[in-house]
């Protein structure tokens, strides 16, 4: 075990030695590694943070059924009676004008507008949620529209709006978006591998009167692999940590447009960074490519290798 | 301890390295392989570390066959054995220290017995002076040395070396098989090809006579 780990030991000081030895083709790999990385980094942490929007929206296709200002209460219950009885409605919730002028109230940079109000312009409304379509993954974007044009020809409604349309987009957007990202990721994951499969290739070749010798006087290949895996690791492990740095630099970059966009909003939405479990998954999983790259490239090279 | 038992190597293309040979050497001989260029003492010497593989026979060392052997044990057979080149195969970018402590790197030893192991190498060659120079510094005869001191640093109970006076002159030469003497002399079994008769005769050994891939009396 002493003798296990002394050599592993070794094996590490070596692809130490390796990158000292040359510095700036290990810096250039490891911005080649970062830049690449970064992509899917970046799309990830942007994902995240677009989440953090489509969370707070109800993705359930609804329907904003308002009433007229002069419909009375007594004719507002009968109507909601009719909607709960509605076989194709799974709910259906009344929100007075009281209630949502306050809901307003409490949304975020209205709060002066409603103050400024000399009375209460919103009327009483229903929010209807229909029952979902067996099989479907969500509601028949038809059934919502045709049930939208019955409740707007009901006695005392105003308007009727299919809400949570563009809440739907979004999330579909952003599954897109996931994908396109899990891709980049694939792809440029592919792309790392061979730029380690290739260094570690140049290296093999480089040292190959030292391997052949090690062979000579009984190095085993394990013992002669360690080295390069090491190699591999640690370039991979450079390159996720320059990924971090470019990712982070450019979400500060951002972030200045963005927290200026949002404020006309009234938001204080800005793009975030990687949550710490995400930004060591991205170092982990560089290094562990790079440890692949490596492994590919020792089983190629490696064996063909032999004292003469 | 080493046996060839009608071996025969056959090279790609047909030509035959060896055709046939037998010998046996018991453990602590110091025998010389003789013979021209291209008598086939290169190729009867690789066969024993398994650089090369036998076509037919079989070489036995220890009592193992290593013609037989599978590709991963094949490390800790060369451990055993110690092996010196004409060209001496030493790293020109380590110091003569780091050469010597090579073989060591992979061993069970401590990093205080493996110094101590490499410096009273270098010092039974007399290069310990030199353990911090490169060997690119040394003369033809030390880089020879430097190579039996990495050769013998893991105390191997058999030594091999092709040509290892090929390039040297005869003071040099001398200097060199008086160390292989001296290793025979505390029990190690060697064995040395060479096409100098000169050597041959003032050391007086064993002789395993090749011409044309096969011995000769």
């Amino acid at each position: 075990m002493k003798t296990w780990l002394r050599q592993h030991r070794q094996a590490i000081a070596a692809a130490f030695g390796k990158l000292a030895a040359q510095k700036s083709a290990a810096a250039l790999n490891a911005l080649v590694i970062g830049i690449a990385l970064s992509l899917p980094a970046g799309g990830y942490a942007l994902l995240s943070s677009l989440r953090t929007i489509s969370v707070g929206a109800v993705l359930e296709p609804q329907l904003s059924v308002f009433l007229r200002a002069e419909v009375k209460r007594p004719e507002a219950d009968t109507l909601g009676a009719r909607l709960k009885t509605d076989a194709r409605v799974s709910d259906a919730r009344f929100v007075s004008r009281e209630q949502a002028l306050k809901e307003l109230q409490a949304t975020e940079g209205l709060a002066e507008v409603v103050a400024a109000l000399s009375h209460n312009p919103l009327p009483d409304a229903f929010v209807v949620r229909p029952k979902r379509t067996q099989g479907a993954h969500s509601t028949d974007a038809a059934l919502l529209d045709a049930l939208a044009s019955e409740l707007r020809a009901l006695p005392g409604v105003a308007h009727v709006q299919v809400d949570s349309a563009w809440a739907r987009r979004l999330g579909a957007l952003a599954g897109t978006a996931r994908l396109a990202t899990a891709l980049l990721a694939a792809l440029l994951a592919f792309g790392l591998v061979a730029i380690t499969f290739n260094t570690i290739r140049l290296q093999i070749l480089t040292q190959r009167a030292e391997i052949e010798i090690s062979k000579l006087i009984g190095a085993t290949d394990a013992f002669i692999r360690r080295p390069f895996f090491y190699l591999g690791a640690l370039q991979g492990l450079a390159g996720g940590l320059v990924a971090l740095v470019i990712l982070a630099a450019s979400l500060a970059a951002l972030n200045i447009g963005v927290s200026e966009l949002a404020a006309s909003y009234g938001s204080s939405f800005r793009l975030g960074f990687l949550e710490p479990g995400d930004a060591l998954a991205v170092v982990l999983f560089s290094a562990a490519l790079g440890w692949f790259g490596a492994f590919l490239s020792v089983s190629k090279y490696l064996r063909e290798i032999e004292p003469k | 301890m080493i046996s060839f038992s009608a071996v025969v190597k056959r090279y790609p293309g047909g030509q035959e390295g060896l055709k046939g040979v037998s010998f046996s050497i018991e453990a602590g001989e110091f025998a010389f392989v003789a013979g021209h260029s291209g008598a086939g003492k290169s190729t009867l010497l690789k066969l024993i570390p398994a650089i090369e593989r036998p076509s037919s026979g079989a070489v036995l060392v220890n009592g193992q066959n290593v013609g037989a052997l599978k590709r991963a044990a094949l490390p800790y057979l060369r451990r055993n054995l110690g092996l010196v080149f004409q060209d001496q195969k030493l790293l020109y970018d380590r110091s003569v220290y780091d050469n010597v402590m090579l073989p060591l790197a992979f061993s069970e030893l401590s990093g205080r017995e493996a110094a101590r192991r490499a410096r009273a190498a270098l010092d039974k060659v007399g290069l310990l002076a030199r353990e911090k120079a490169n060997p690119i510094q040394l003369s033809g005869g030390e880089q020879q040395r430097l190579a039996i001191a990495r050769a013998v640093v893991n105390r191997p109970s058999v030594l091999i070396a092709d040509e290892p006076t090929a390039n040297l002159d005869a003071g040099s030469a001398a200097a060199i098989l008086e160390i292989f003497a001296d290793f025979n002399k505390v029990g190690v079994t060697v064995l040395v090809a060479t096409h100098d008769e000169g050597l041959i005769g003032r050391f007086a050994r064993q002789v395993l006579r090749l011409a044309k891939g096969s011995l000769v009396q």
